[in-house]
């Protein structure tokens, strides 16, 4: 503590136990205790604090927001806790290279404000964006909405000024199309602060479209939702962003916001077009005659900007909406293959009936990821047990379908013993020596992501039950 | 998920690959030897080849599996059935494989509305320098489980593993496809577009390629100032060639240099910061490497022997061969190519 009062300034370093506390989680379910938080104040500043706990030979966890849902921010170890909200400007913005150079705490959709007079955006939009990092995104490579025709964070990030976890920093990536070597950038985009902490990093600024449609498909069964997703592909078309929601969270929604959501209907689709205005149009039509096909009741174009920012309200809100049902719910996110969403959601509200939980749908049904919400009390007793018990059941059948663990929170701790259902042994190894190769000191976020018994030789010692 | 179907029913030498893998010295990964030269010198050891053959493709998942020996001609046919198309976009398709693309890391000339190569893989399969199967990424359009080996392997030139068998994202098929010229200012035709596929650019000649729907590539065409014509830009041939990688905003300044290189053929990709070079002796390949590094950025060599594969050594060059010595111990895979 001493030598981060001194690195920082007296009031950067805290360890008192209600601040403690307050690091405990993030987002998610899981609980830990730090040693001590630190709130660096410049990147120099962030990169001591990381020399610091090498020094001391401390595990250290770097935090944004804390909007994370896997546990990726948990403190394990008693390590020192890096929260980096205080490194928030925005460096540069180079609107004729469209690349903005930023600190991990700046706030997603602050960037796409700061650059919105520019006709720019930054394009990877997860739910919270008002709340979470640019860092925190990298961290866990975070999708959105947005992210079916855009790509995920990965695909937006340039260059990282990472710090290592002995203290030293290193530029990974850079603004030139490709940097020599190893995608040193690309492993460590995703890589939920195992990797090092990120300083300065620059992101790709994407033009506004001129034309952008948004449309708002009900339907009377969910099944009538999902094959008009597929058909919505198969004609040729990949929306800027294509999302379902169930009828339980419709209504919910509907309740909550008054977005013009039908009460009625078993699910809904949220397609949104945009590009070029004469594409967009054929594909409005297209979107229309598909939606019809499938035995759409109503196809709602919005008619302006208003009516659009309003469906999308909705679909934002989704988990605002929710607490006016039951006081906590549990989110998660699988993919499975887009052909299996209808088998795979079947599933789904079997698991909810089997353990008598209620279960709402609300996701990117474009590239098949699914977000199934379990809304509880969990004042109610044993009902933690049973929440788990279908969480581990849906992350099953999802696997079984084909699809992987998460798209876009991350594995984190919540997850991480689950990892053997996708990967073997060997497949661990591999991703383990990748981890320890940027972080032979094992001391950035330790215990996440990789299962123990990951690394080839070492004791296997997963505990009993895959979830934490 | 099912691991084993793909592996065991339709890559069935994969395990005598993996022994020859294993009682190897030295592994030499080959696809069609179009980018042989990339990089360091071309190893000499026992060479192998991934399988060939598309594995699976559904248009509805937007992904496509194969082998990574199969050729990108071969996977742009399959996909063509589906009206869709995997942007690889190698110089010589019909021979290039999807594995040997990849692990060369090159990404094609529609880099500037598509992104980089590293965006399509999905999955990784590949044998380690002692024989095991390892796979990487996962089969959905979207997934964060775990590290992201794909990434590691694009461009990773044969020193990671040896890549097997890949899943790829495709893309819908643009309706319209056109290539248009202007001897105007190609940074303006940047401007002016909304999302051009490529826009190459010689020192004199401008040319733009469009893709999506008809009324809308004509609006481009307009707003570009850009004449229609049916010819793409003269990619600089020769027995030596590259491709510099430098900040968009850096090509202006870097084009005066280039300019003034004897017997240099270049064509850049603005927007991207791609410069081809080309060359029929060694001297202005080096002479565009020099002005490269001295506008920032760095020249691959693609072709010849004249120059070496990077010049001015590897970024983060201490971590880069931990990672080399974690996956490759023996030091047993493509020897060389990467000066780690």
């Amino acid at each position: 503590m001493a030598d981060l009062r001194a690195a920082l300034g007296p009031d950067r370093a805290r360890a008192e136990p209600l601040e403690l506390a307050l690091y405990q989680r993030d987002a998610g379910v899981d609980r830990g205790q730090a040693a001590a938080v630190c709130f660096p104040g410049t990147v120099d500043q962030l990169a001591a604090a990381v020399g610091i706990a090498a020094w001391h030979d401390r595990p250290f966890v770097a935090r944004g927001s804390g909007t994370g849902l896997a546990g990726g921010a948990t403190p394990v170890g008693d390590p020192l806790v890096i929260v980096t909200t205080g490194l928030n400007r925005i460096v540069e913005v180079d609107a004729d290279e469209r690349v903005a150079w930023v600190e991990p705490g700046v706030l997603n959709l602050d960037l796409s404000r700061a650059v919105h007079h520019l006709g720019l955006h930054y394009a990877p939009d997860p739910s919270s964006q008002q709340a979470c990092t640019i860092g925190g995104n990298v961290a866990t490579n975070a999708g959105g909405p947005h992210c079916l025709a855009a790509g995920v964070t990965a695909a937006h990030v340039l260059a990282v000024e990472v710090v290592l976890a002995d203290g030293s920093v290193a530029m990974l990536g850079g603004l030139e199309p490709d940097a020599p070597g190893y995608d040193l950038r690309g492993c460590f985009v995703g890589s939920e602060g195992t990797m090092g902490v990120s300083g300065r990093i620059a992101v790709r600024l994407t033009p506004n479209p001129p034309a952008v449609r948004t449309l708002l498909l009900d339907f009377s069964t969910i099944e009538a939702a999902a094959a008009t997703v597929s058909g919505i592909i198969a004609a040729g078309i990949v929306p800027a962003a294509l999302e379902m929601m169930d009828a339980e969270i419709t209504r919910a929604v509907e309740d909550f916001v008054g977005a013009g959501y039908p009460r009625d209907a078993a699910a809904v689709l949220l397609v949104e077009l945009d590009g070029l205005p004469a594409g967009v149009e054929a594909q409005v039509e297209a979107v229309r005659r598909v939606g019809h096909e499938h035995g759409a009741r109503t196809v709602r174009v919005a008619a302006d900007d208003a009516e659009r920012a309003l469906l999308w309200k909705g679909r934002k809100s989704a988990f605002g909406a929710i607490a006016r049902i039951a006081p906590d719910y549990y989110l998660h996110d699988a993919v499975v293959p887009r052909t299996k969403l209808v088998d795979v959601l079947r599933q789904v509200y079997a698991i909810a009936a089997e353990y008598d939980l209620t279960m709402m749908n609300v996701f990117h049904a474009g590239d098949g990821n699914l977000h199934p919400l379990i809304v509880f009390d969990q004042r109610t007793p044993g009902v933690w047990e049973r929440v788990h018990a279908a969480g581990d059941a849906i992350l099953r059948a999802c696997v079984d379908a084909g699809g992987v663990l998460s798209g876009e929170h991350g594995i984190g701790l919540e997850k991480r013993d689950a990892m053997p259902l996708v990967f073997t042994p060997d497949d661990l190894d591999a991703q383990a020596r990748l981890r320890d190769a940027f972080d032979p000191s094992g001391r950035a976020n330790p215990e996440k992501i990789l299962p123990s018994g990951s690394r080839c030789g070492e004791l296997q010692r997963v505990p009993a039950g895959a979830w934490i | 998920m099912d691991l084993t179907v793909t592996t065991a029913a339709t890559l069935p030498d994969l395990e005598e690959l993996r022994d020859r893998i294993a009682a190897a010295e030295t592994v030499v990964p080959v696809g069609g030897r179009t980018h042989w030269d990339v990089g360091g010198p071309a190893p000499i050891g026992v060479e192998v080849r991934a399988p060939a053959g598309v594995v699976s493709y559904d248009p509805a998942e937007l992904t496509v599996t194969a082998g990574a020996g199969t050729t990108v001609a071969d996977l742009a046919a399959t996909l063509e059935d589906g009206g869709q198309e995997c942007v690889l976009d190698p110089r010589d398709p019909a021979a290039a494989t999807v594995g040997g693309t990849l692990a060369s890391g090159l990404s094609g000339y529609r880099r500037l509305r598509y992104g980089s190569l590293r965006d399509r893989l999905l999955e990784v399969r590949f044998v380690t320098g002692d024989g095991r199967v390892v796979k990487g990424g996962g089969p959905t359009v979207k997934n964060v489980t775990g590290y992201d080996l794909p990434r590691l392997l694009v461009g990773s030139l044969g020193t990671i593993g040896v890549i097997v068998q890949v899943t790829l994202r495709c893309q819908p098929r643009p309706r319209h496809v056109t290539w248009a010229g202007t001897s105007g200012d190609p940074f303006e035709v940047r401007r002016r577009c909304f999302r051009p596929s490529c826009i190459a650019w010689d020192g004199g000649d401008t040319r733009g390629l469009l893709e999506g729907d008809p009324d809308d590539v004509a609006a481009e065409l307009h707003a570009g100032g850009l004449t229609p014509g049916d010819r793409g830009p003269a990619w600089p041939d020769g027995p030596h060639r590259g491709r510099i990688s430098v900040r968009p905003g850096r090509l202006c300044a870097l084009a005066d240099e280039l300019g003034g290189v004897d017997g240099l053929r270049w064509v850049a990709e603005i927007g991207v910061g791609t410069v081809h070079v080309g060359a029929d002796r060694p001297a202005p390949l080096a002479q565009a490497r020099q002005a490269a590094e001295a506008a920032g950025g760095w020249l691959l060599r693609e072709q010849g022997d004249g120059i070496d594969g990077f010049g001015a050594g590897l970024p983060n060059r201490q971590l880069m061969a931990r990672i080399k010595t974690a996956f490759d111990p023996a030091g047993k895979l493509s020897p060389g190519r990467l000066p780690v």
